[in-house]
């Protein structure tokens, strides 16, 4: 096993112990650390995978402003009053649902015929070429998720305000 | 663009993508807590990206790699938009009905 091969696992470990802290957890706000323990982990499968740059982005934005903004919301709706009704009924059929689902993709990967699999390199991309390709073959989606942006921040804070006679 | 060596196959990506999509999906089932759901609904989010990710960086040089990381870009910012937009959707629910668990808010059931 390559050292590489080592730090996959142990940040893969890291992954599926926060994801499955998010799910099991019956505290809300160590569901939402938890969270944060998986995102981070992602950030670091991003670098496994020489994407330095969503490395970056996903700690600035889920690491940051997503995290907390669920912890806020957690607080201002005061959801760690009722700890106990934290799981629904419905648990063991969701349980088996999504085992199958898991081993239905499990078994898809494994089944399928991947290419660039026999020689397990990767492409590293640079910095300038992606902001060569985002700002000129791809500037039309980039304007249109940055008003998409927009106007969902906006509304979110219409929907939020305060109005008075509340 | 430069090729890296690497000894980790593809395969590992694609399955721990998988097991954080379905803990995701367990987690959209079970919870109640609206908030909660939202976090499980991330990790589905983040499950995808690996993969768009992945499929970009162990593609072909001579293909377009860009557009896998590209796709991971515009998911991370559609996130962003969707997460301030539902939790001022569950504020404004929590202020009217004085509860965010989603079984509570069933004015809609008939």
């Amino acid at each position: 096993m390559t050292v590489a091969q080592g730090i996959f696992y142990l940040i893969a470990a890291l992954a599926v112990a926060g994801g499955l802290g998010v799910v099991l957890m019956r505290s809300t706000v160590y569901a939402a650390l938890f969270l944060f323990l998986a995102l981070l982990a992602v950030a670091g499968i991003y670098i496994l995978l020489a994407s330095e740059f969503l490395a970056l982005v996903q700690v600035l934005i889920y690491g940051g402003a997503v995290t907390v903004l669920l912890l806020f919301a957690l607080m201002l709706t005061r959801a760690s009053d009722l700890p106990e009704t934290m799981v629904g009924a419905q648990w063991p059929i969701a349980a088996f649902v999504s085992l199958l689902l898991m081993g239905l993709l499990i078994a898809t990967v494994a089944t399928s015929n991947w290419p660039g699999d026999a020689d397990g390199q990767i492409t590293r991309l640079f910095f300038n070429e992606l902001g060569d390709a985002l700002f000129r073959r791809w500037a039309v989606p980039f304007e249109i998720a940055s008003l998409v942006l927009l106007v969902a921040l906006v509304g979110a804070i219409i929907l939020a305000r305060q109005e008075e006679g509340e | 663009m430069e090729a890296v060596a690497q000894q980790i196959p593809l395969e590992h990506f694609l399955v721990l993508s998988a097991i954080l999509f379905s803990l995701g999906v367990y987690g959209v089932l079970t919870r109640r807590n609206a908030v909660l759901i939202l976090m499980s609904v991330e990790l589905m989010l983040n499950a995808a990206s690996i993969n768009m990710v992945a499929f970009a960086a162990y593609a072909a040089p001579e293909r377009a790699v860009v557009i896998g990381i590209v796709f991971a870009v515009f998911i991370i910012t559609v996130a962003a938009a969707e997460v301030g937009l539902a939790l001022a959707i569950i504020l404004r629910v929590f202020r009217n009905r004085g509860t965010a668990n989603v079984d509570e808010v069933d004015q809609l059931k008939w």
